[in-house]
């Protein structure tokens, strides 16, 4: 058992020399550190911001329709009067890649709402229900592991069908086992700590103690996790649009357009590379502003 | 665990004991995930709208007669009650038996055996890949000064974020259609195969980078390291024998998850470099709806993940010297 202490890593309390000074300057600099916006976020928020802009109101950003064929105009590669280049059809692609926003954001946010919804009644039922009711809830999560994320989506396309609104449900229940398992281990935390004893020995009511003590402490961690999980499920969204299984061309969503520009990849790389550059900006900023919110919360 | 507490001395049988306990709860565990697997996929079947015996005889839409439904019906046990179906199923599938594809009208597991080899091939050596490239960076960046810092995490984050397809896309374009010197498609032998890996390697490099490296500065304050900077172990001792170790752990206990989210990438991946394997086959019988292809090829995946996961399980312990002595 000693031998266990020892070889533990330095938990809080146990001060090694560089922990020592480590939490001595976070000490000073917390206050800080905290309330200034580090650049990494200010970046995403911006990327972010833009994103929600060019789904809002596309038309600030080109006065081109995403659906305006020229045929006459196919396949230019990128140049001023074409950012992004034209596609087989002379379509514009800059102006189909932020007429898409709207679709590929909405979609994300949705399965990543859907996702959550569920992890959440799932991880307070397991929680906080009796022990009987917490076994097969973990027994139940246990046994959606065994299935990887994608793999779930596409049982359930296989039983209702491909399409926009199937391939957002498929990709919300594919996330929801590992945000249920984490959200049920925040809940058993809350509940078991010394703040919610206090409660019960003073007498406050259940409802009263979930709503006060528990639901607070389980919120904070939620915010990470959207955040964190927005990145993903765009990702898997357009992967299943990519695959056929989702929004289907001339849909002009990021994942089917990179799609059907892959058949030209040989003498249009911009029909590939421009979509995906969007997917990529909108996962790399969602999932850079979560980890930074998440460090901020490991350090204050 | 209490035998765990009197086994302080060289008493082995105990240990033996608890060990053998754990693997029998291991193995109960893993029969109860696959039947509630087999159950789900079951249901799954009868859920799905529209006859089934209309999609073994070619899909909706073909014209057929109810003679050749009828027959298709007693073929496939689909005249029977539900509960007598259901038996019948799990039955069969304790014997391994699969059932039949729908569109290739061949044996199910034939099928499997047959795509399962080369998409485990794909998935080793990707996690491999990945495995060498995350412990690189971890140890790159936690070595380096801010500039390895900033560049390591950034890095991180962003190869962690990009779709496999369209990685797949920009390699193709670089190595393929540029340089010409690895082919786009799949192709026999080693140059066939490196894209395909590299693809699936570098998100997944990412993920693990950011465990490792946090697991990895941990060791390195942590008082086993200090102990041998105090026995005069070398920078690069204390490094490569002790902090590694630390580093790999959380690498190990991810493993299960990585495997199945190579899984998934193999479904996207096969499919772009047209590469035979389980996962494109799995997308083919998922848009032909060929129920008894997909629940098998998933019942397969799923024993395949608890398998890797009970490998993960004891590799730990093999690396990690803590999980030998107490619990």
């Amino acid at each position: 058992m000693t031998q266990d202490l020892l070889s533990r890593p330095a938990e809080a309390g146990s001060p090694t020399i560089e922990r020592a000074d480590a939490t001595a300057s976070a000490a000073r600099n917390r206050f800080g550190r905290l309330r200034r916006i580090r650049p990494v976020e200010a970046v995403s928020v911006l990327v972010l911001a833009f994103l929600v802009l060019a789904s809002l109101a596309p038309t600030l950003f080109t006065a081109i329709g995403p659906f305006d064929t020229s045929p006459a105009d196919a396949f230019r590669a990128p140049s001023l009067d074409h950012l992004f280049g034209t596609d087989q059809n002379g379509r514009d692609v800059f102006a189909r890649v932020i007429h898409g926003s709207s679709t590929s954001l909405l979609i994300g946010i949705s399965a990543t709402a859907l996702g959550v919804g569920l992890a959440v009644i799932l991880g307070l039922i397991g929680g906080l229900g009796p022990k009987p009711v917490d076994f097969v809830v973990t027994r139940f999560l246990e046994v959606m592991f065994a299935f990887p994320s994608l793999l779930l989506g596409l049982i359930f396309i296989t039983v209702f069908g491909s399409g926009i609104v199937t391939s957002t449900i498929a990709v919300g229940l594919a996330t929801a086992p590992g945000y249920a398992r984490i959200i049920r281990g925040q809940v058993l935390l809350a509940r078991n700590s010394g703040y919610a004893e206090a409660a019960v020995a003073l007498g406050r009511s259940r409802t009263r103690i979930i709503v006060r003590h528990v639901l607070p402490n389980v919120l904070g961690p939620l915010f990470v996790l959207v955040t964190l999980g927005l990145g993903q499920t765009i990702v898997w969204a357009s992967s299943l649009s990519f695959l056929g299984l989702g929004a289907v061309p001339p849909a002009a969503e990021w994942g089917a357009m990179l799609a059907s520009g892959r058949a030209y990849i040989a003498n249009a790389w911009w029909l590939t590379v421009f979509p995906g550059l969007f997917i990529v900006l909108s996962a790399v900023a969602a999932t850079a502003l979560g980890r930074s919110i998440q460090q901020r919360g490991r350090e204050s | 665990m209490t035998t765990a507490v009197i086994s302080g001395g060289p008493v082995a049988i105990p240990r033996a004991r608890t060990a053998g306990r754990r693997i029998l709860s291991r193995v109960a565990g893993a029969i109860f995930v696959l039947w509630a697997v087999a159950t789900i996929s079951f249901f799954i079947i009868h859920v799905i709208p529209g006859d089934p015996a209309l999609a073994i005889v070619g899909g909706a839409g073909s014209n057929v007669t109810q003679e050749v439904l009828e027959a298709a019906r007693v073929e496939y046990g689909l005249d029977q009650p539900l509960w007598q179906q259901y038996i019948a199923q799990i039955g069969r599938l304790a014997t391994l038996d699969l059932g039949t594809s729908y569109t290739l009208r061949t044996p199910v597991s034939d099928v499997i055996a047959d795509h399962l080899p080369s998409t485990l091939i794909l998935t080793v050596l990707s996690l491999t890949v990945a495995w060498i490239l995350a412990l690189a960076l971890a140890i790159w960046v936690t070595r380096g000064g801010r500039i390895a810092r900033v560049v390591g995490s950034t890095l991180e984050v962003v190869s962690a974020a990009l779709p496999h397809f369209w990685i797949a896309a920009i390699l193709v374009l670089v190595f393929a259609v540029s340089l010409r010197v690895l082919p786009a498609t799949t192709a026999p032998g080693l140059p066939g195969v490196i894209l395909p890996v590299v693809t699936l390697a570098i998100p997944l490099a990412g993920f693990l980078g950011q465990v490792m490296r946090e697991s990895m500065l941990d060791a390195l304050e942590s008082p086993f390291v200090l102990s041998a900077r105090a026995r005069g172990e070398s920078e690069f001792g204390v490094r490569w024998i002790h902090a590694i170790r630390h580093a790999a752990l959380p690498g190990i206990s991810l493993s299960g998850w990585a495997f199945g989210s190579l899984i998934s990438g193999a479904v996207v991946v096969e499919t772009i470099f047209a590469r035979e394997g389980l996962g494109r086959s799995l997308l083919a019988a998922v848009i032909a709806r060929d129920v008894p292809l997909v629940t098998g090829v998933l019942l397969t995946v799923a024993a395949v993940y608890i398998v890797v996961n009970i490998l993960a399980e004891i590799a730990y312990v093999l690396v990690d010297p803590r999980t030998r002595v107490s619990s």
